[in-house]
């Protein structure tokens, strides 16, 4: 089972709670999912408004645990404050850690993400940063405090799945102990296969299932990728080769010699 | 007294937090504040005094990636 912050969860798949076309889509595509970490945020509301009420009801019928994001924040100032603003709202020490670096790609500022990490780990949060593969980045995270790091496939939103694979296999291959969740740019299943099959612990997904058609559906197809993925990993994918190799086997063929 | 909730000029006669959440219709709301870019918790707020001027967030659940 998957672990994070002590946490055991049997699905590796955490689903966003953002951008459905209604409500009763999302709590539909989150059972869809079989999702048991859902992501949330916290945003302005006006007096007498009660939208954000009216949400946070549907998200605790769901019997789901909450991870809290700092999305929109572009400093160390202001993803502490969010992060302690979540604390006290959503009543967990998770806090999915995003410090805006660049506007178009939505990359990570990861010196400001450093230093709020330092700063929040040493606050009692369990702190899941999003983050790039860079690997000295996250040592330097994982120096923080942080035991969850959450590398983006690619830009959030942009559904063009594993950017560097190389790089996020290197990211693999140098942490084999720390869960790893790749957060960001997932857009179809077969993506969030090959994550897995890489080697990844989980994956984050939200645009390419509440943009999806049936979202519901959606979110079904990525539970089963996700799925197979964890068990290729497991059962030890064939190196590939560049030469084809005969599968049938090549003695006794007829009509040779 | 003018501060700025959440980017918006508003009059208020309380000076505590806790009174002028009230006062501009977030009573029994699950929310939560900050004040010139400091968190400031639910059991903080009654003693929170505002200034002239000063920056209120509130902020409440919302859908999120």
């Amino acid at each position: 089972m998957l672990q994070l912050y002590g946490t055991a969860l049997r699905s590796r798949l955490l689903l966003g709670t953002a951008r459905y076309p209604s409500p009763a889509v999302l709590t539909e595509a989150v059972r869809a999912a079989r999702a048991e970490v859902v992501t949330v945020a916290l945003r302005r509301e006006s007096g007498g408004e009660r939208a954000g009420q009216g949400f946070w009801s549907i998200i605790r019928e769901l019997g789901v645990r909450v991870l809290p994001n700092t999305a929109g924040c572009h400093s160390v100032k202001e993803a502490v404050a969010t992060a302690h603003m979540a604390r006290e709202v959503f009543g967990t020490s998770w806090i999915k850690l995003e410090v805006i670096g660049e506007d178009d790609t939505l990359q990570p500022d990861v010196f400001g993400l450093t230093e709020a990490a330092r700063i929040l780990c040493a606050q009692g949060f369990e702190v899941f940063p999003y983050t790039t593969e860079d690997l000295v980045v996250a040592e330097r995270l994982l120096a923080a405090g942080c035991r969850v790091l959450m590398p983006w496939g690619a830009p959030i939103g942009s559904g063009r799945g594993l950017n560097n694979p190389f790089g996020l296999t290197a990211l693999r291959a140098h942490f084999p102990d720390v869960p790893l969740i790749i957060d960001a740019g997932i857009g179809v299943p077969s993506h969030a296969a090959r994550a897995l099959e890489l080697g990844f612990d989980a994956v984050l997904i939200n645009t390419a299932v509440a943009q999806a058609r049936a979202p519901a559906q959606m979110a079904a197809a990525f539970a089963q990728a996700v799925e197979a993925g964890r068990a290729a990993r497991l059962a030890g994918p064939m190196e590939p080769r560049d030469l084809a190799a005969p599968s049938t086997p090549v003695i006794g063929t007829a009509f040779r010699g | 007294m003018r501060i700025l909730v959440n980017g918006a000029w508003r009059e208020t006669v309380a000076a505590e937090l806790s009174t002028v959440l009230e006062e501009l219709g977030y009573g029994g709301a699950v929310v939560a504040t900050a004040v010139n870019g400091e968190f400031v918790a639910l059991g903080v707020r009654p003693r929170t005094r505002l200034a002239e001027g000063d920056r209120v967030e509130v902020l409440a659940p919302m859908q999120g990636g």
